[in-house]
């Protein structure tokens, strides 16, 4: 068995003293683990950072075996995201969701829309809906903490339907209006208008315009990025980590503490 | 199967040696083997010495770095600079910085770095303590001498954010290109770093 993919690293897990365990997020085979022999050589060690894009080729006897990758790397991030605590924790909210998607079932959406999301968290790319990015004394372009939280929330909403959790934020549950949807209903995950849902507004959950992609230009305030976490934060609580048995990651803890503080 | 070569307690002896980091099942064969030869120039000494350390060897209460008192000989040493604290992410790196003799100053010892898939959380790190060190005075710099990955650094950042009320300054280890390194064989970032964190010359 073998076949050549494009993937983002989610992470990797020692095996013996000079190898890993690499979990890959791939275009077309879904996230897939395999052995990277001499993973944590000086090499290959670098390349293999949560965050970079390789080109992997994955060989195996049979098809139910672990395999072995060889990688060569395409995008190195990490050593960018590693400067921006915002991107950081980004990062590693999203690769640990990531990490809970079945292996080996293709989704090829998530993977683009991952590499997207990296590519604007490393500031190497403007996000599509316009997101400033402005550059900072560094010399790199890294967004704030709120458009990083709204850009969070979006790749989380896209994993919870991956995970057979998806919202329905297309029309409202009350009055099928396509418009001005400024709530979700925290029991069904239905997007509410804002006239129907004001007299249940301390019970629903906001939903800023922005992540839906509906913003005028302006940057995303940190109430947007802090509702936008909590929003998709109370669906994962629900469906994704507790029934796990997991805790919500700490990164995202971190993230959604650094949105606070930027509301202040 | 193999057939067993050698005595019970020989094979378990190997069988142990064949845990140890750099020692496969073939070299710690070898590894017994030689031990067994020179018994009394070899084995019976260090069995003494592995019945010491089981006896005396303990983790510092103060900074986590292991040793046979408590505190340990870094957290007593009267010539250290008792204002600084590297703090590092395993036992290992604290020998490493100390082999490179670069810095005369207390250490901490975190125990790891935050990991999601381990479920490792702030919790399960020797943070707090290290938060209370600061916070009892006397400490002017906290040096964070993580690796840098993307684990350590978000260990890092965790670690800033819990001592940004205290009037401690907080810096990190410089990255970029290391000595040996080929500038051709770094990775995009590294240079980015590199460039960034350039100093007058």
């Amino acid at each position: 068995m073998e076949w050549t993919d494009q993937g983002v690293v989610l992470g990797t897990r020692r095996q013996g003293e000079g190898h890993l365990v690499l979990d890959l997020l791939t275009a077309r085979h879904g996230r897939h683990l395999g052995l990277v022999r001499g993973g944590r050589s000086r090499r290959l060690a670098a390349a293999l950072q949560p965050g970079n894009s390789l080109r992997a080729t994955w060989r195996a006897r049979l098809d139910e075996q672990l395999g072995h990758f060889q990688v060569e790397p395409v995008t190195e991030r990490a050593a960018r995201l590693i400067a921006e605590p915002s991107a950081l924790f980004a990062l590693q909210a999203l690769a640990t969701l990531a990490r809970l998607l079945p292996e080996r079932d293709p989704h090829p959406e998530i993977h683009a829309a991952f590499e997207a999301v990296l590519d604007v968290l490393a500031g190497i790319a403007r996000d599509s809906a316009g997101m400033a990015a402005p550059p900072s004394a560094g010399g790199n372009s890294f967004l704030g903490a709120p458009a990083t939280a709204l850009l969070v929330a979006r790749m989380e909403l896209g994993l919870l339907e991956a995970l057979g959790f998806g919202l329905d934020l297309s029309a409202c549950a009350l009055s099928g209006a396509r418009d001005d949807l400024a709530f979700v209903s925290p029991k069904s995950g239905r997007a509410v208008a804002a006239g129907p849902g004001a007299p249940y507004a301390d019970r629903l959950l906001r939903l800023p315009p922005a992540l839906l992609g509906r913003q005028d230009g302006a940057d995303p305030s940190p109430a947007d990025g802090r509702d936008a976490l909590r929003l998709t934060g109370h669906f994962l609580d629900r469906h994704v980590f507790l029934s796990r048995g997991l805790a919500v990651p700490a990164a995202r803890v971190q993230l959604l503490a650094l949105v606070e503080r930027a509301e202040r | 199967m193999t057939r067993a070569t050698a005595g019970p307690e020989i094979e378990r002896l190997i069988q142990l040696l064949a845990r140890l980091p750099g020692l496969g099942p073939r070299s710690a064969r070898r590894a017994a083997l030689a031990l067994v030869k020179k018994k009394e120039l070899l084995l019976e000494p260090l069995a003494d010495a592995m019945a010491a350390a089981v006896e005396h060897v303990g983790t510092c209460s103060v900074c986590g770095n292991i040793d046979t008192t408590d505190p340990c000989t870094v957290c007593t040493d009267p010539t250290r600079d008792g204002s600084v604290i590297v703090v590092v992410e395993d036992v290992s790196d604290l020998w490493a910085l100390e082999r490179a003799g670069a810095i005369r100053a207390r250490y901490h010892v975190l125990g790891g770095t935050l990991n999601p898939l381990d479920g490792i959380g702030p919790d399960d790190l020797s943070i707090e303590p290290l938060v209370a060190r600061c916070a009892a005075g006397g400490v002017a710099e906290v040096i964070l001498a993580v690796n840098a990955t993307v684990d350590g650094q978000t260990t890092a950042h965790v670690v800033t954010d819990r001592l940004s009320h205290l009037p401690v300054r907080v810096s990190r280890l410089a990255h970029g290109v290391p000595v040996g390194g080929e500038l051709d064989y770094l990775d995009e970032g590294t240079l980015a770093a590199a460039i960034r964190a350039r100093t007058p010359f």
